[in-house]
């Protein structure tokens, strides 16, 4: 089991568990004076976590171009969306 | 059977061709999810741009804290399962159906969570018909809910299907399917967490 877990998407979990961890200090520290930009890099931040779970987790990085480009639109698009949306109420 | 690490085995990520896991129409099952998802989320943005004081106010009965450690369960029932996979490609009778088990078991943890939040939320009164900030909490967090059960119940079938003897070359693509859609879950719920717990 021990040979399993000495692999590259076990970096990968733990940059995702720091990155919770971060947006969770970023989230609570500035609940009472929640800037624009606090959400905006939240967002972010979230995104940059799908991606990450996509390539390595769902194995998109050795998929085909079209169904890794499919994923890779779909993440800027959403998270563009998103972040204009939010910025625009 | 022991397994060295990095070493590349059949059906491996990282191999010279690209190669499409799982079956071809899971990734229409879960492209058009997140596509849906993606729409929820519009929604949600578009009718608390009408009232941002209200959510933000509705907003601060949930737990941020709570919400953190149902992220930090899905993201490691999602490397679990990464483990399973690779395990599974290896033969390992062993640790295959133990890490599908230990994901499936985290993946109820988050729903067993859901499940005390949503008590919590009635008990103080706040009901999808209270404001439109616990409509959409309720609609969305209970679409997710909804997948991950489904998931936690693929799991279960990857930990049965992997013991006591190598998956069969022809059922792969289901053990693929099933564990990318797991990802999913957890996809969706990166972004549903700071959308409804800290955006304000």
């Amino acid at each position: 089991m021990l040979s399993m877990v000495r692999h590259r998407t076990t970096v990968i979990w733990l940059l995702l568990v720091v990155a919770t961890s971060g947006s969770w200090m970023l989230g609570s520290e500035n609940r009472g004076q929640f800037s624009a930009g606090t959400g905006t890099a939240l967002m972010l931040v979230a995104f940059i976590k799908v991606r990450l779970v996509g390539l390595h987790f769902m194995e998109l990085r050795s998929a085909p171009l079209a169904l890794r480009t499919l994923f890779e639109v779909y993440v800027v698009v959403v998270c563009t969306v998103v972040i204009v949306m939010y910025l625009a109420s | 059977m022991s397994v060295e690490a990095n070493v590349p085995c059949r059906y491996e990520a990282g191999a010279t061709v690209p190669r499409v896991p799982g079956e071809p129409g899971v990734w229409v099952l879960i492209l058009g999810d997140m596509v849906v998802f993606a729409v929820l989320f519009a929604t949600y943005l578009f009718h608390r741009g009408q009232e941002p004081g209200a959510f933000a106010s509705a907003q601060r009965a949930l737990s941020p804290g709570v919400g953190v450690v149902m992220t930090l369960l899905l993201l490691t029932a999602s490397w679990l399962v990464v483990i399973g996979v690779r395990a599974a490609r290896n033969d390992n009778t062993s640790a295959a159906p133990r890490a599908f088990l230990a994901a499936a078991t985290l993946g109820a943890a988050f729903a067993g969570l859901k499940v005390v939040d949503y008590h919590e939320r009635f008990v103080h009164g706040e009901t999808p018909s209270t404001n439109d900030f616990f409509l959409y909490y309720f609609i969305l967090t209970g679409i997710h809910l909804f997948h991950l059960v489904m998931g936690v119940g693929a799991l279960g079938v990857l930990a049965r299907l992997s013991a006591k003897r190598p998956v069969p070359a022809n059922h792969f693509a289901f053990v693929e399917g099933a564990a990318c859609y797991w990802h999913m879950v957890d996809v969706l719920w990166i972004v549903l967490f700071p959308l409804l717990y800290f955006l304000r």
